[in-house]
């Protein structure tokens, strides 16, 4: 197993995690207070990697971010660089394929939330911003937890997207599954098994917090709210 | 003078509609409690005036404010509401402890006063040591005082109750009762007050509405709605327990003779004037009211006169309620009485006994069918 691409992986998945809660959470909020009667759409959208081939997000993300589109040139007038084949280009990739898996438990756990309580705090004089930071956040600590391992463990794993904005790049964008890949196309079986059994050992751990955090949530939520 | 004034309606989901009209002066402490069945709209009003839900159409007005006013499509936010509301099933925050939810709605104050202030409800409240509990841990009675607690720290010019006393036990109840009362004289606050507890209607309010179905029915001082209701419903809700379709046989100044069913009964006071218009015509059709707690059981023999009426009757039923046994009897008509346990022996009260029923001629109260 490369340690390279281990730290590497969990640098990435750190990052990812930590930038998908500061967006995740206002997002949440809105999906979960919002009347807009589009709305499902955004919801479909934030969805939409569960279910869409890693590669077709890779696919437009190259050609989002390609030096021809305005928003990779944008991004190379500031930063220098273009993003494919970056550290920087494979973040910004694995934000938007993580997304669902950490908006779905924060608009589960929002909502979880009385909107008694919110009135109440309301009627006591808070505002609706207030009442989100003193209310809803400290009664969702559960669901940010599990959002935040949730895409963690996501990133850990993701594959498609890293080889097609990311490439292969030792250091930089070599992450632990493509490390895997590439064991065993060298036949480096004993290397392969692992890392494989690695990657195993470190999804099975992280589902089990978010179920048993999970398992607790019921209990807490059943407050005084009878 | 300053007024609260609601004029509302609000579409129920559940089909038909709450539609209020009063007043209430905000010059003095006053208790103005709002009493009918469950479903008859009370929490929905006290949630309109609280600003937590929006009326389809009419205005509420805290004296020169205007609260909100359909027609100007203006709604003024709750948190700008100088109003507290105490939610039926209280709703303590349950990440915060007693002090942090006591403290909640006083964000704006400076430490040192917030602090001064949630320990004088602390101890006010008898919730010493439990300070840093939480509210899970805490018994309902306990719940009850810090969300009371909660709601008149931040001074609430207008209190909203929604049957604040619903989960205590009965000695709990009348303590709390005292203190609410206590602290609305002290804090000169005007409060309106759901329930549908009879206890707690006759003992605080100042004034009472009473409300079934969305509708507003009576409104007075609570002691002359409920032994002079308007309509039979009024009296229904208000819990008469004798309530009788009679009809006039004559009538002179201030003296009605009435038929009701086989029997006779004489009402004698000062007429209201519906009520002087219903006697005026010899034979119409209307609802005699009498409490339970009016009529007297005795042994003796009958005499008519003008201020009592004596009526001999069967005992039907005895009916224990409580310290009470609920006493029906045959005279004429079916009459309740209700009398204590003491009076049940003493008169050897028994299904088939023969017994006088007295009740004060200013005691039978008249209702319009």
């Amino acid at each position: 197993m490369s340690w390279e691409a281990l730290w590497l992986s969990v640098k990435l998945a750190s990052l990812t995690s930590v930038l998908l809660l500061l967006l995740g959470i206002p997002l949440a909020h809105w999906i979960t207070t919002s009347r807009w009667r589009w709305k499902f759409l955004v919801e479909a959208v934030v969805a939409l990697p569960i279910v869409l081939p890693p590669t077709v997000l890779g696919f437009y993300l190259l050609v989002a971010f390609g030096p021809r589109s305005p928003l990779g040139s944008a991004y190379e007038g500031i930063v220098g660089t273009t993003l494919p084949f970056t550290f920087g280009g494979l973040l910004v990739a694995s934000i938007l394929y993580s997304l669902p898996f950490a908006v779905q438990p924060l608009a589960t756990a929002f909502s979880g939330v009385s909107p008694r309580l919110v009135e109440n705090s309301w009627v006591l004089g808070e505002s609706r911003r207030r009442t989100f930071f003193r209310i809803v956040l400290p009664l969702s600590k559960q669901g940010i937890m599990t959002a935040f391992i949730l895409s963690f463990a996501h990133t850990l794993g993701e594959f498609g997207v890293v080889l097609m904005i990311g490439g292969n790049i030792p250091g930089v964008t070599r992450t632990l599954s493509i490390d895997l890949y590439d064991q065993v196309q060298a036949l480096n079986h004993r290397a392969a098994a692992e890392t494989a059994f690695f990657l195993l050992l470190l999804s099975f751990f992280f589902l089990s917090i978010v179920t048993y955090l999970n398992r607790n949530q019921r209990r807490v939520n059943d407050g005084t709210d009878r | 003078m300053m007024e609260l004034t609601v004029d509302l309606q609000y579409l129920l989901s559940k089909g038909g509609a709450l539609q209020v009209r009063f007043s209430v002066p905000l010059d003095a402490p006053r208790i103005v409690v709002l009493f009918g069945p469950s479903g008859s709209g009370k929490s929905t009003l006290l949630h309109c005036i609280a600003g937590l839900l929006h009326p389809a159409q009419g205005e509420i007005r805290y004296g020169e404010t205007i609260w909100f006013d359909a027609a100007r499509r203006i709604s003024l936010p709750p948190q700008r509401r100088p109003a507290g509301l105490l939610f039926q099933d209280y709703l303590l925050f349950p990440h915060l402890t007693v002090q942090e939810n006591i403290a909640y709605g006083l964000r704006r104050w400076n430490r040192a006063e917030r602090d001064q202030a949630a320990r004088r409800w602390i101890d006010r409240f008898h919730l010493t040591g439990k300070e840093n509990r939480l509210p899970l841990s805490l018994s309902g009675g306990e719940q009850q005082r810090v969300a009371l607690a909660r709601t008149l720290a931040p001074r609430p010019r207008l209190l909203l109750l929604d049957e604040p006393f619903s989960a205590l036990d009965l000695r709990t109840r009348a303590r709390v009762r005292e203190e609410v009362r206590q602290w609305v004289r002290e804090e000169r606050a005007v409060t309106l007050l759901v329930t549908h507890d009879l206890v707690d209607a006759m003992t605080l309010g100042d004034d009472l509405i009473i409300l079934s179905e969305g509708a507003m029915l009576q409104q007075g001082p609570p002691l002359e709605v409920f032994s002079r209701p308007a309509t039979p419903e009024v009296a229904r809700i208000a819990g008469v327990e004798n309530l009788l379709p009679a009809h006039v046989v004559e009538s002179s100044a201030g003296r009605v003779v009435l038929a009701v069913g086989k029997g006779r009964l004489i009402a004698v006071g000062e007429l209201s004037r519906g009520e002087r218009c219903l006697v005026a015509a010899p034979f119409s059709r209307l609802f005699v009211s009498i409490r339970a707690e009016e009529v007297i059981l005795e042994r003796g023999e009958p005499a008519q006169s003008s201020a009592r009426n004596r009526l001999t009757g069967v005992v039907q039923e005895l009916i224990p309620v409580g310290a009470q046994v609920r006493v029906v009897v045959d005279c004429g008509f079916p009459l309740t009485a209700l009398v204590t346990r003491q009076a049940v022996e003493e008169l050897a009260l028994q299904a088939g006994a023969e017994i006088t029923a007295v009740i004060k001629a200013s005691s039978v109260h008249l209702i319009p069918g």
